[in-house]
């Protein structure tokens, strides 16, 4: 900004709205975290300060973990998400490359279809694709979902790429190609190690996409011992009766945490790929 | 133009003389190199994005009931649909949600970004950290939103409670305006991040000197943002409303496990209600009809959006 402000300007300007957005965003997560660390009697006690930890105990994540398949859901989540994400980066790469390098007839046509198929919601489809599902004898299993997420996740990895791929100059690639290397190794010798950052940008974004998605998981995983966090926590660990909040607030706690430590390593490229389409685009 | 470049290139590097076919040199034109790529990801697409279309607008005309053959039955699903009240409430429901919810996270987002754009220390770590809602996967945030606003012990109302604000709190999702309230405040808290973060990367472009001379010029602080910043900042300000005003209008989890589109549906979404009618109630052809009712925004939106690409 221009010009310096002075302290108490400062404090009116930066760190009071800096600490309200603090809060606001994160007191979902502290309350999450004091549920679960808290005992019935304690959890329950109309009298006890609400935000306030007397006697903290890891009754409830024993409890989830002795009681419910949610090890397994985590080891899904992450199987299920990394799989897809591999295979949206490969697609992605395919459909990207040419459209972001290559001159040849309905190259524009093509690159806005990538466009729109980006936006086309799940909502849209997700009747159809059942039935698609279960023609195919796929329904509850985890292949169904890996062949699914994909279809979220390609049109935008291949969105992002092509902005990437755009940035590498031409002439790299001519030089390539007059030293004698044939297009496919000036493609994966030449520019595809330099798009590092973009496959990075693409792959942490898919990967917490892929995280995050409940729809088809909800339709296509039926079995407890085959479902992802999300469903398995929503379908499960809401009981009848009321008192199930810490278990349910240790599993959402825990289950955030994967995605939050890998997305803490890869901040920057993940920022990245957020803003790459809007500002640039 | 393009055709000239790929019989020139190949041309050009080729051995004089005869010239039989040769599999090498015509894996090297462009064209042929760029649809052998091409064609494993359009056709995966094709029938997982493309099929699952195509054949939902035909069963948006058919009576099949699950696990039975279909019958043609017109436009028969789509006036059922004009003649059901819940469906005229779930768009009702739609619109005020995502244009509430909308102006709530632009202007929220704006905030955010324009006290993010100082000089100050940890900013890489405070920027990480307040995305963190739109990180954490929903359907666990929105799990911890329901016991925020749980009527008896949720944080809320014991907070009320707790500094004698009221005797007995609200039942946050059970009173049909309180519960449109919630819903769309766990959507603005998770999507806010999204619009501060972005916009802060829109104003982190514009150039300082643009600033400096705008102040030199005489323009104060609310002259500079009405007529420096805020006009460079459009085209991201569109771009990532257009994105979000999509994903808000075709939002599902959210609603699905927060409230069910419950109390009498108060909350009913046109998703929610296309999944309640086409799959908890198995009826395919009316599920598919309900969600094809959405298309037209879709289209009007991205209509809106490419004439206004074209434009700048």
């Amino acid at each position: 900004m221009v010009g310096e402000l002075t302290w108490p300007k400062r404090i009116l300007g930066l760190w009071l709205p800096l600490l309200a957005l603090f809060v606001f965003a994160l007191f979902p997560f502290a309350w999450m975290a004091a549920t679960s660390l808290k005992g019935n009697a304690e959890l329950y006690d109309p009298k006890a300060n609400p935000l306030w930890i007397r006697h903290p105990s890891l009754d409830h994540y024993i409890g989830l973990l002795k009681e419910s398949n949610f090890l397994l859901w985590i080891g899904n989540t992450m199987l299920v998400a990394t799989v897809s994400t591999l295979i949206s980066l490969l697609l992605g790469v395919m459909l990207a490359y040419p459209l972001a390098r290559m001159r040849f007839p309905a190259a524009g046509l093509l690159a806005i279809a990538v466009a729109v198929a980006y936006l086309v919601p799940q909502t849209l489809l997700f009747v159809p694709m059942a039935d698609l599902i279960n023609r195919m004898k796929l329904g509850d299993t985890l292949t169904a979902v890996m062949l699914t997420y994909p279809t979220l996740l390609v049109p935008f990895c291949a969105w992002l790429l092509i902005g990437y791929f755009k940035t590498v100059p031409k002439e790299l690639e001519e030089a390539a190609l007059i030293d004698g290397a044939s297009r496919w190794r000036a493609m994966t010798r030449v520019i595809l190690p330099l798009c590092t950052p973009g496959f990075l940008s693409a792959g942490i974004f898919a990967f917490t996409l892929a995280q995050n998605e409940f729809l088809y998981a909800l339709l296509f995983l039926n079995t407890s011992t085959i479902r992802t966090v999300p469903v398995g926590v929503t379908g499960e660990l809401i009981r009848g009766d009321a008192f199930y909040w810490g278990q349910l607030m240790a599993a959402a706690f825990l289950g955030s945490l994967p995605v939050v430590l890998i997305y803490s390593f890869f901040v920057k490229y993940y920022v990245a790929g957020l803003t790459a389409g809007s500002v640039k685009g | 133009m393009s055709r000239v470049a790929e019989a020139a290139r190949p041309a050009a590097r080729a051995v004089p003389g005869a010239r039989p076919f040769r599999l090498r040199e015509w894996l090297e034109r462009e064209a042929v190199f760029s649809w052998l790529m091409l064609t494993p990801p359009l056709l995966f697409l094709l029938l997982f994005l493309g099929y699952p279309f195509g054949y939902g607008v035909y069963l948006g005309f058919v009576r099949r009931p699950v696990a039975q053959p279909a019958t043609f039955v017109g436009l028969n699903n789509f006036i059922s649909l004009w003649n059901d009240p819940i469906f005229w409430q779930a768009v009702w429901n739609t619109f005020r949600f995502t244009a509430v919810a909308t102006v709530l996270k632009l202007a929220g987002g704006l905030a955010m970004a324009l006290v993010m754009h100082q000089h100050f220390r940890f900013k890489g770590v405070t920027r990480a950290v307040l995305l963190l809602p739109f990180i954490v996967p929903t359907v666990l945030s929105t799990v911890a939103w329901q016991w925020i606003f749980d009527p008896g012990m949720g944080l809320i109302n014991r907070m009320l409670m707790f500094f004698d604000l009221v005797k007995q709190g609200p039942s946050w999702l059970g009173n049909p305006t309180l519960a449109m309230i919630s819903v769309i405040l766990v959507n603005t808290w998770r999507g806010l991040p999204f619009f501060g973060i972005t916009i802060l990367a829109g104003l982190q472009t514009i150039p300082d000197e643009l600033m400096e001379s705008a102040t030199i010029d005489g323009a104060g602080r609310w002259g500079r943002f009405r007529y420096v910043t805020l006009p460079l900042l459009m085209p991201v300000i569109f771009i990532v409303t257009t994105f979000s005003i999509i994903f808000t209008f075709f939002d599902f989890q959210l609603v699905y496990v927060l409230t069910g589109g419950g109390p009498a549906n108060a909350t009913h979404l046109m998703a929610t209600y296309a999944y309640s009618v086409g799959m908890s109630s198995g009826q395919m052809g009316m599920g598919s009809a309900a969600a094809l009712a959405m298309v037209p925004v879709l289209g009007v939106v991205l209509l809106l959006m490419s004439s206004y690409v074209r434009r700048s």
